[in-house]
């Protein structure tokens, strides 16, 4: 058993970066419990988010957390296209065919990358990289702290929109009854659309902070996707509160498998967990209750 | 459309036995006359119609969407490779040991799935989460090599030896076409007895085919067994022509993909899908790389990128693949079955 400081690092910094995964899953989560699509596309999603800051850190020399305000706008206003646009004329087909068309656009995105950057990993390498917060025993890593804050900005954002503006409601009274909503005369299709908008925008901040935290290879989206359907089931598909504690869940748990078990092993912990949930509370912890 | 005359449409119904049986000739005398690249490409869109066939029988005849098949592929081959690196125990006995636990595992996670009536998005996220597991754990069984991978000693290619399956390319090609001709026969078989009207029944709606007196829980666990034996077997015959196994490799996500692709472009839940399906991403995917190399560029990810586009296509424009319009073309009754 490691010392207690290790196990307090382990949580901290799992917390932090929990609450990255947290934002990633939020994006998800919306988008499903909008749409009622599933998006397989999302870690790629997140994956051309992370590419666009290394891009942007090499050739701009601009700090991904500047990038991430141009990257919610570009990806928030390319989700909407694409929902509006696109998936919109597939929402009535069966889901087995929306669930693939977002995996042929997964495809294309991971294999793009692959062919536009190579297989190698990049990554961004800030003043402050290696820098980290003293405090007495416990050493908590700037990046992390930075990607946290910014995370969690991104996501009061995100819920005071959902809260306090028109859009917001009616998009949310959407998600409820989406009849209802269309015989109320909302928008539907619009407001589909920005929904996968800010869905998109949400991943693309968590890339950018996320680029912070690991390298980026073309091949990462499908580790990402996974992890933000384990996050948002063990949340509860649809809840926001959710998707955030099931965040925090995965980022703690993983951080303290890595330390307790082995680094190579702290994703089983949350697939071990995906397969528990799903087996004894499909509806998540935060969902309503079954059926 | 001219294509309606009836006179037409005989002429075309004339056609089919002639196609099939210049099929037939072709696929049998292909090592006789084609260069070794083309019998290993061929090789690869048998071994893909294979697995398509397998994971079509739970998905496009019961209705059970898998997302984790590579799980049975990865455990099959493991299985084999494993007592036949370690005990020397040949292939034709590590087969049924594949089998029997590939099974095994797929009662398993049938039990769990079906009897907490877990269906849809969530059954899909199971059969991922199993097969990442597996993936994961493999990492850490040094017995089976671990991350290091576990190797095959790499066949005489001059020597058949049927008993060990060691011998050249053609040997493998005919093992895969007897294979794959097998699964298209069985499931033309079953689509005709009990199994195939229930599963169909089930696919279209489970209720309904529950209110109908059929034990909806039984027929689709022999669907989900079914679907994991044939697919162990690929997974051996994976172990023994490619001779190294990783488990990054062999239970990624991605090979989970690949394997319904097949299916999905050819016509989900018909018999011939599957194979259309394997022949048209290995023409266009394969054909995309060699042209490619021919031009003196080599681009990795530029197979998976075409796999994709005609993923998306066929999705949009032919949601029901493109058996259907080949059959009418061919003058087969294109059954959705």
């Amino acid at each position: 058993m490691p010392a207690l400081p290790y196990v307090a690092n382990a949580v901290i910094s799992g917390t932090l970066t929990g609450i990255v995964y947290g934002l990633m899953a939020l994006g998800l989560s919306a988008i499903f419990g909008v749409v009622r699509l599933v998006n397989f596309a999302h870690g790629e999603l997140m994956t051309l988010a992370m590419y666009g800051a290394v891009g942007a850190f090499q050739g701009l020399a601009l700090d991904p957390f500047l990038t991430m305000i141009a990257a919610a706008v570009v990806f928030g206003g390319f989700g909407y296209v694409l929902q509006r646009g696109f998936i919109n004329r597939f929402i009535h087909r069966p889901e087995h065919l929306q669930m693939l068309l977002m995996i042929a656009l997964a495809i294309i995105i991971g294999n793009g990358l692959l062919l536009a950057f190579g297989p190698d990993a990049r990554s961004v390498q800030t003043s402050y990289q290696l820098d980290s917060f003293e405090l007495g025993p416990l050493l908590v890593d700037k990046a992390r702290v930075y990607a946290a804050v910014a995370a969690v900005v991104a996501t009061a954002l995100l819920a005071a929109f959902f809260r306090f503006t028109l859009t917001g409601k009616a998009i949310r009274a959407c998600a409820d009854n989406p009849i209802g909503a269309r015989v109320a005369g909302l928008p539907v299709a619009h407001l589909y659309a920005v929904t996968f908008g800010l869905g998109a925008a949400s991943v693309a901040v968590a890339g950018c902070a996320m680029v912070q935290l690991i390298d980026v290879t073309p091949g990462l989206g499908p580790g990402y996707t996974l992890l933000a359907f384990v996050i948002v089931i063990v949340g509860g598909l649809g809840s926001m509160v959710g998707a955030l504690l099931g965040g925090l869940a995965i980022g703690v748990s993983e951080a303290l498998a890595g330390l307790l078990i082995t680094p190579s092993a702290k994703s089983m912990v949350s697939f071990g967990l995906l397969v528990v949930l799903l087996l004894v509370r499909p509806q998540g912890l935060m969902g309503p209750g079954r059926r | 459309m001219t294509s309606d005359r009836p006179a037409d449409a005989g002429d075309r119904r004339r056609l089919a036995p002639i196609t099939a049986f210049t099929v037939a000739v072709a696929l049998l005398a292909l090592p006789l006359v084609g260069s070794s690249y083309l019998v290993s490409v061929a090789t690869l869109a048998l071994y893909l119609a294979y697995v398509g066939q397998a994971w079509n029988v739970m998905m496009g005849f019961a209705g059970q969407l898998s997302l984790g098949h590579s799980l049975y592929v990865g455990l099959g081959a493991y299985v084999a490779a494993g007592i036949f690196v370690h005990f020397g125990v040949g292939p034709w006995a590590g087969l049924w040991l594949a089998v029997a636990i590939c099974s095994a595992v797929g009662a398993f996670i049938g039990l769990l799935a079906f009897r907490l009536r877990i269906s849809g998005v969530q059954l899909s996220l199971l059969t991922v989460a199993f097969a990442e597991l597996a993936r994961i754990g493999f990492d850490h069984l040094d017995w089976f090599g671990g991350p290091g991978g576990l190797f095959l000693r790499v066949a005489d290619r001059n020597h058949i030896d049927l008993l060990g399956f060691r011998g050249p390319p053609a040997m493998y090609y005919y093992a895969m076409l007897a294979l794959a001709a097998g699964a298209l026969g069985l499931c033309a078989f079953l689509l005709r007895r009990r199994p195939g009207y229930y599963w169909r029944a089930i696919r279209e709606d489970e209720i309904a085919a529950q209110a109908l007196g059929i034990d909806t829980f039984r027929w689709k666990m022999l669907a989900v067994v079914l679907s994991s034996a044939m697919t162990a077997i690929a997974g051996v015959f994976f172990a023994f022509y490619n001779n190294s196994l990783f488990p990054e490799q062999i239970f990624g996500f991605g090979r989970s993909i690949e394997i319904i692709l097949g299916p999905v472009i050819g016509g989900l839940g018909t018999l011939f899908g599957p194979v259309v399906g394997a022949v048209a991403l290995v023409l266009l995917g394969d054909g995309t790389t060699e042209i490619l190399a021919k031009a003196g560029v080599e681009l990795p990810g530029a197979r998976q990128v075409v796999h994709g586009l005609l993923l998306l296509l066929v999705t949009i424009y032919l949601p029901n693949g493109l058996w259907p319009p080949l059959a009418r073309a061919l003058g087969v009754r294109p059954r959705r079955l």
